[in-house]
């Protein structure tokens, strides 16, 4: 905790990039969801009833646990894309939008270019993804470096524009005309779907998180760029100084979050969708930016806390299906386990 | 030519409606800022007051109580920010947005009942004679009574904050809790009261929004005003007077929007969508620079804007 302490001092406010202690972490969990089951006590149902459906539907089966694994799939890339600006000291919330530019992008690939061959459309599909949303977090970074207009806000706001863009092309040029007016586009031929794992809805987009995490983490930790990464986040000046290229770290770090929410658009679309349409994430942006600040910014820790938000969000698919809550009201619990997580949290003394 | 005009004063009298709510919003955080917060919670005070507001007013039959509930709401939920930003020193940013998504999930819960209710909520009230005047007067004074109310808080919000003691100690909090402290002053209370505060505005917008403007309750119905609330105080440099500009901006980027879907202009309606979004991010860069010397030095660790 030293060395986010000195972070704190320098730079005023906490990014704490240390894992907090797993003891602390379980007790602030098992607070929130002692509060989200007063909640769900005081609406009438029976907590001990929904935690069980909740448990069975996720981790008690073959099919739960499939789903849950799914679901980490995109948290883990949108979670990354908020970890990694988070470390030169940029805050991402726009996961959201850049995810959804990449599954535009990928889906571009699959509908107008024939690869002809699975391993040539799938990797194409991926970089058009990564690029996508490499760019449209670029504008964010682009209007802080050259306009000074704060990344929290642009970032956020363009998450509409881009959910609008892609409304754009699903409900026009790119509708399936075979489609009976829905507004979606028509299916991915066979070569542009990841192929399913084990007879699951689980896919082979799964090997992006996976990569993903093991390169930030050796990244971040074993090499001298990630060193330098931190000590950009932690005090831009004194870095400069150094001699560290901080606006080049400033930006890559924004263009590789936002590429890594594009990859989580592409498995989307070529993993569980096979073709685009209007609401594709449903907050899966939002999730990952989540996990990312209950984790405290390490990659590792993401894998724990992005498993947790999957179980609760497909329990809440459980609930929801069952009749007992709408899905949405899981995110009443997602807020109150960050909250609580971060609510826990020792104390650093300001000196300021 | 003429549909051109046709356009421009048809955004015109669409632009104070859709910016009611958002101003609100806009003062309510303008107030936290000023005390030195930033509450991206806003977005959710917001959908608070919007659903909260809706279902009192279907339950009560009274959009005066529905507005009450609205700002209670709103207020409610800023509390659970005021409580872990200063007393458990969380970041700011991560709280803000973590409280939006937790209001849309109280909100999806609470109001999806409600969807199909019907309300007869807040009806335009015209002002004698100044009603009557052409364009300006149709704009601006055949309103709901939230947005003459709306109009008087600007300036009485910029004198508040100007040349009374309770605005300068606000102000002294904003712009450093350790000599408002030595002054006398207790920070942790005003940044409460200034964040409740903030959180009873966002509310009363939402409450606005969905008991003036919309007359229905849906998921999600303020769809990012409350973000926009938080560029608007950014862009209007924390001034009142400022952010009124901004908001009557945004509203009529949305009156102009639905003027071109109106006149059946050959876009797509969600590229005129985007219009809002694209011309508050559009003023923010163009004025970023001049409204980054205004920022209360309270704020600086938290939005900082230079690389």
């Amino acid at each position: 905790m030293e060395y986010g302490r000195t972070l704190q001092q320098a730079q005023g406010f906490a990014i704490t990039l240390t894992a907090p202690p797993i003891a602390r972490s379980v007790i602030a969990i098992g607070f929130a969801f002692a509060v989200f089951a007063v909640f769900l006590a005081i609406i009438g149902r029976d907590p001990v009833e929904a935690y069980t459906k909740v448990f069975e539907g996720t981790l008690g089966s073959k099919v739960g646990l499939s789903e849950v694994g799914v679901r980490m799939i995109p948290f883990v890339l949108t979670g990354l894309a908020a970890t990694i600006p988070a470390r030169v000291g940029l805050i991402n919330v726009g996961g959201e939008g850049q995810l959804y530019i990449g599954a535009w992008a990928a889906t571009g690939v699959a509908l107008y270019f024939g690869f002809g061959h699975i391993w040539l459309m799938l990797p194409a599909m991926a970089v058009a993804g990564f690029i996508g949303g490499a760019l449209w977090g670029g504008i964010a970074i682009l209007l802080r470096n050259w306009r000074n207009v704060n990344e929290v806000i642009s970032t956020l706001l363009s998450n509409y524009v881009a959910i609008l863009f892609v409304n754009v092309f699903v409900f026009g040029a790119w509708k399936n005309p075979a489609g009976f007016g829905y507004p979606y586009t028509s299916d991915f031929a066979t070569e542009a779907i990841l192929p399913a794992v084990a007879g699951t809805r689980l896919h082979l987009g799964l090997v992006l998180p996976v990569l993903a995490i093991i390169a930030t983490f050796l990244f971040l930790s074993r090499t001298r760029w990630g060193a330098n990464m931190r000590a950009v986040g932690g005090n831009p000046e004194a870095a400069r100084r150094r001699g560290i290229p901080v606006v080049r770290y400033i930006v890559i770090a924004m263009l590789v979050g936002g590429g890594l929410a594009g990859l989580a658009g592409m498995s989307e679309v070529a993993g569980i969708q096979h073709h685009l349409r209007p609401g594709i994430s449903n907050n899966l942006g939002f999730m990952g930016f989540l996990a990312s600040w209950m984790a405290g910014h390490n990659p590792v820790t993401l894998i724990g806390t992005c498993f947790l938000i999957a179980v609760i969000v497909v329990g809440g698919d459980v609930l929801q299906f069952s009749g007992d809550l709408p899905s949405a009201a899981m995110l009443i619990l997602i807020g109150l386990v960050l909250f609580s997580i971060l609510g826990f949290r020792r104390l650093e003394r300001k000196t300021e | 030519m003429s549909t051109f005009w046709l356009v421009l004063s048809g955004s015109l009298t669409g632009a104070v409606g859709p910016g009611i709510s958002v101003l609100y919003a806009t003062y309510g955080e303008l107030i936290t800022e000023r005390a030195g917060r930033i509450n991206l919670g806003t977005e959710g005070s917001m959908l608070m007051g919007a659903c909260f507001g809706f279902i009192a007013t279907v339950e009560t039959g009274s959009a005066s109580l529905g507005v009450l509930a609205g700002m209670v709401a709103g207020s409610g939920l800023s509390l659970i920010l005021a409580y872990l930003v200063i007393y458990r020193d969380t970041n700011q940013l991560a709280t803000g947005f973590a409280l939006t998504l937790f209001g849309a999930g109280i909100t999806a819960y609470a109001g999806r009942d409600y969807v199909d209710s019907t309300i007869g909520g807040l009806n335009p009230i015209a002002i004698p004679l100044l009603s009557e005047i052409p364009e300006i007067g149709k704009a601006l004074f055949r309103q709901d009574i939230l947005a003459y109310i709306a109009y008087a808080l600007g300036p009485l919000l910029w004198v508040g904050l100007h040349y009374t003691r309770l605005g300068l100690s606000l102000r002294a909090v904003g712009e450093s809790i350790d000599v408002a402290f030595a002054a006398g002053r207790n920070p942790q209370v005003i940044q409460i009261a200034a964040i409740a505060t903030g959180g009873a505005l966002a509310g009363l917008g939402g409450a606005q929004l969905s008991l003036g403007l919309t007359h229905t309750w849906s998921e999600g119905m303020t769809v990012g005003r409350g973000f926009v609330a938080v560029g608007l105080v950014i862009f209007g440099m924390w001034s009142p007077l400022r952010a009124m500009v901004g908001a009557f901006l945004f509203g009529g980027a949305i009156g102009l929007q639905l003027q071109l879907q109106t006149i059946g202009a050959p876009v797509s309606p969600f590229i005129l969508d985007m219009l809002p979004y694209l011309i508050i991010l559009l003023v923010m860069a163009l004025w970023s620079r001049s409204s980054a010397r205004a920022m209360p030095e309270g704020l600086k660790g938290v939005l900082k804007a230079t690389s």
